[in-house]
């Protein structure tokens, strides 16, 4: 439904006149997982082709019951954990969310609903105020019907519209996130645009992480350096007008990086979600990584889940790295990057993320960056665009909707 | 963003921003800020201003609170330097 929700300032310092700074703890030290995310169910009403659930998603086991998220809140509170992510699928689906939210708000958590807006009312909206919801989160596709409907596979763009509208009068705080890729990343004046007229105070332009359903479409989402740097510079010439009305994080897409990401500033460090089915994750996509014993919160505390299990204490610390990453000085600033992308590019969860340059493997980036360039180039004379795997829960394989026409005015 | 102290007044009455949740944390032993998907761990100078910041109170009552409980003088400039800080990455509202 989303791209990876990573909090932008955890961990970041508190300034403040006279103190001394927060001092940094060394890695061996294991402190609380103060980001918890929930995915409450895979189920959703959209077909997104970026989405990052697992592709197998149909396959994996029934859903928690309410009373086991509750008992998973109590236990991850009592280790420290503050910021809670409700997420998806769509969490909307779920009717006990407005449960949810009440027992997690008694318990003291920030609750972010993560949502693509589908399923929310006025009563419930009013609902989840009551229960205690801290933030909602709209998930945009594009600016346009057109676009937007088209990259859900729905017909979705105006309850999505109606529903910015009810989060601004019951006086939540709005982040809007738009995923970007090949498709849409030409309009990112227009998305900003129109996230004003929303009056969202932050908006999110995630450029799509390849994993899950993305990966699949990666050959078809990756888009130019050219569009790239045309929607960094658009976003720029935004900001200078706005000012601090609008908050905006453009969150660049790491195959264009010389660096890795610090994905969840280390696995093990600070993340920890829960999966519908009861499966403790150190990462949303962590479910792909082979080796990995992942515990079920329905057999374990989330002490021990956190603290002794072999899934997240595998990567832990730099005991587990290869090189160029084991005598990198750069290893404590991004942590080898991200263990799904090493995986999924180079078929070993434990080597460098071939983002970096220094990887012996990187030419398996820059070679799908050339792609993308030699395909947007072509595109741009083409009538048809190439195909797309839309996500699809009624069946386990993937449904390939060849050569869909992309709208012709939205063409650049 | 504004780092500068000339904005902020004696008499203004800071307030955490809208959106933003303070509390203290026992498992960081420190005052949070909390807000849409992020957070910052504030250090104790930083704690003990911010949790004196609920509308009413002045920038002026502020230091003179913290003075007090600290056995301390001498700091409203470090106070008045942090207050503009806060507003500046909208931590607080300041209220005339």
């Amino acid at each position: 439904m989303n791209a990876t929700p990573v909090g932008h300032a955890l961990g970041a310092p508190g300034a403040a006149p006279g103190g001394a700074p927060g001092t940094a703890q060394p890695a061996h030290v294991v402190g609380p997982p103060l980001w918890l995310l929930l995915e409450l169910t895979y189920r959703c009403p959209l077909h997104c082709v970026f989405c990052y659930n697992p592709t197998e998603f149909a396959s994996t086991g029934p859903e928690l019951a309410t009373a086991d998220w509750i008992r998973v809140l109590r236990e991850a509170r009592s280790l420290g954990a503050v910021q809670l992510g409700l997420s998806g699928g769509e969490p909307l689906v779920r009717d006990d969310l407005e449960e949810i939210v009440g027992e997690a708000h008694a318990l003291g958590f920030y609750i972010n609903l993560i949502t693509s807006g589908i399923g929310m009312t006025e009563p419930r909206i009013k609902a989840l105020k009551t229960a205690g919801l801290d933030h909602i989160q709209l998930s945009f596709q594009d600016s346009t019907r057109e676009m937007n409907d088209f990259l859900s596979s729905t017909r979705t763009f105006e309850l999505k519209t109606k529903v910015a509208a009810l989060i601004r009068a019951h006086d939540y705080p709005m982040v809007l996130n738009v995923v970007l890729h090949r498709h849409n990343i030409d309009h990112v004046g227009e998305i900003l645009a129109m996230a004003e007229r929303m009056g969202a105070q932050y908006v999110e332009l995630a450029n799509t992480q390849y994993y899950g359903w993305a990966w699949l479409n990666r050959e078809q989402l990756l888009p130019s350096r050219a569009q790239l740097e045309r929607a960094e510079a658009t976003t720029r010439t935004f900001r200078e007008r706005v000012g601090d009305a609008m908050q905006i994080y453009f969150v660049v897409p790491d195959y264009f990086e010389t660096r890795p990401k610090a994905c969840m500033s280390g696995l093990g460090s600070v993340f920890l979600a829960v999966a519908p089915d009861g499966t403790a994750l150190p990462c949303h996509a962590a479910r792909m990584l082979p080796g990995l014993e992942l515990p079920n919160v329905r057999d374990a505390h989330i002490r021990a889940i956190w603290y002794d299990s072999q899934a997240f204490n595998r990567f832990r610390g730099d005991a587990w790295m290869k090189e160029p990453c084991r005598s990198c000085p750069e290893k404590v600033k991004d942590f080898g990057g991200c263990r799904c992308q090493a995986y999924l590019l180079t078929g070993d969860a434990a080597n460098a993320d071939p983002v970096c340059d220094l990887s012996p493997h990187h030419a398996l980036v820059t070679e799908a960056v050339a792609r993308a360039e030699r395909a947007v180039g072509a595109a741009a004379g083409a009538a048809r665009a190439p195909a797309l795997t839309f996500r699809d829960h009624r069946v386990s394989i993937p449904v390939v909707i060849e050569g869909t026409a992309v709208p012709e005015e939205k063409r650049t | 963003m504004t780092d500068t102290a000339n904005d902020i007044p004696l008499d203004a009455r800071p307030v955490i921003a809208h959106g933003m949740r303070l509390q203290w944390e026992p498992a960081q032993d420190a005052h949070v800020l909390l807000y849409p998907e992020g957070m910052v761990k504030l250090n104790g100078s930083a704690g003990a201003i911010m949790s004196r910041c609920d509308g009413v109170r002045t920038v002026a009552d502020i230091v003179a609170d913290l003075e007090r409980t600290y056995k301390q003088s001498g700091l409203t400039g470090d106070v008045l330097a942090f207050v503009a800080m806060a507003v500046g990455r909208h931590w607080l509202e300041a209220r005339p």
